[in-house]
């Protein structure tokens, strides 16, 4: 999975570094991330896992890194099953 | 955020109707658009020659009116954020038999809107957008940054019946630009300013870390990194409801949003950073006639004092 969410994250994070040097835990904002490019990769996110961030997930700490990422979209498809 | 209690939307009913029976406010029968009487202009004007005041006569001041370049606009990413609030103008540009058809519209009885076309102008969402891109356009900043005083009527569709939710209102600015450390120096002083001149009136108030309306289920990651960064403060006070006081002036950093959109570079040829200050003047007047009553002449002497010397 980790590899398809940095293929979102290179389409929709606007990231002035490349994702492909970038470690699970790294910081995505600090990557320079905007806070309206999340808002687009939150969207993509949805749209490719069929699933959707309830409130309460919708915060920055939950699109922060790649780890952080794909904890979310794990906990959001097990959920659906 | 629309989910008020029952009681405080009362209040807001029952304020509006006291503005309009003492003739403060002129209904439009369109809620949101008022017009304002001689007393309520002259609070205003009063008002804004404190904040001139305080200002020490350092910014350029620039009057920009409340119409603004829609590529402009569309290029700050007002509609990334802010697409509920927009409002553009369109005009007529048909020929004689498409007149035919939106005068028969109008007879009929039927919406007539669709036979405009959207112009060149949008309605200015904030005094501070139209600035950013006059700046850009004079080239490298000089090496003490910017320092702009703005004035202008601003547009946003969010029809009410709450008095302090305009949908046509003005927001006088003080604009910085330059360097990080200039920008939030520059906020820092208008956070004490701000509630100095607020002092001065008598108002009751609050600060607050705020965030600004963004759009949609993404707006709330974005106010939530807003808040996280502390971008945003607000000066609040009680106009219809202590539980939701209102925000009447706002001290921003844009970090380098507007720079960086705009390439407005800094002396030293590093992207400028941005922050305002913007007091809501309908606001201010609209409290300072809840707090101290609906007639000037019975208001406070110090705050008579402060405002007409």
């Amino acid at each position: 999975m980790i590899e398809k969410l940095r293929a979102l994250v290179a389409d929709h994070g606007g990231l002035a570094v490349d994702v492909a040097t970038l470690t699970e835990d790294a910081d995505l904002y600090r990557a320079g991330m905007s806070s309206f490019a999340s808002v687009q990769l939150m969207l993509a996110l949805e749209e490719t896992f069929d699933i959707e961030f309830p409130e309460t997930m919708l915060s920055p700490r939950t699109f922060s890194s790649l780890g952080a990422i794909q904890s979310a979209v794990v906990q959001l498809t097990s959920a659906a099953a | 955020m629309d989910a008020q209690p029952d009681a405080s939307k009362d209040a807001k009913a029952a304020y509006l109707d006291a503005l309009l029976g003492a003739g403060l406010l002129i209904d439009t029968g369109v809620p949101g658009v008022y017009g304002r009487s001689g007393m309520f202009e002259d609070v205003i004007t009063r008002f804004e020659a404190m904040v001139t005041a305080a200002g020490e006569g350092q910014a350029e001041v620039i009057r920009f009116p409340p119409g603004m370049n829609r590529a402009h606009f569309t290029r700050s990413g007002y509609m990334k954020s802010f697409p509920q609030l927009a409002g553009a103008v369109h005009s007529f540009c048909g020929d004689s038999h498409a007149h035919n058809d939106l005068l028969q519209a109008i007879e009929g009885g039927q919406d007539w809107t669709g036979g405009l076309t959207g112009t060149e102008v949008v309605l200015t969402p904030a005094t501070c957008y139209p600035l950013y891109p006059a700046v850009a356009a004079r080239g490298t900043l000089p090496a003490d940054g910017g320092l702009y005083d703005l004035q202008s009527y601003c547009f946003r569709h969010e029809p009410s019946n709450d008095p302090a939710r305009m949908q046509l209102f003005r927001q006088r600015e003080y604009v910085r630009i330059g360097s990080p450390d200039q920008v939030l120096e520059f906020r820092q002083t208008w956070l004490q300013r701000g509630q100095q001149l607020i002092n001065r009136v008598a108002l009751p108030y609050q600060l607050e870390i705020a965030s600004d309306p963004f759009f949609g289920r993404g707006g709330k990651l974005m106010a939530m990194a807003q808040k996280e960064q502390q971008l945003k403060f607000e000066l609040l006070v009680p106009i219809t409801s202590l539980e939701q006081p209102t925000a009447c002036l706002s001290f921003n950093y844009h970090q380098d949003h507007f720079g960086q959109t705009w390439e407005i570079a800094t002396h030293d040829g590093e992207v400028a950073h941005t922050a305002c200050v913007g007091f809501g003047l309908e606001r201010i007047a609209l409290a300072l006639f809840k707090h101290h009553g609906l007639d000037v002449k019975t208001w406070p002497a110090s705050v008579r004092e402060a405002l007409w010397g």
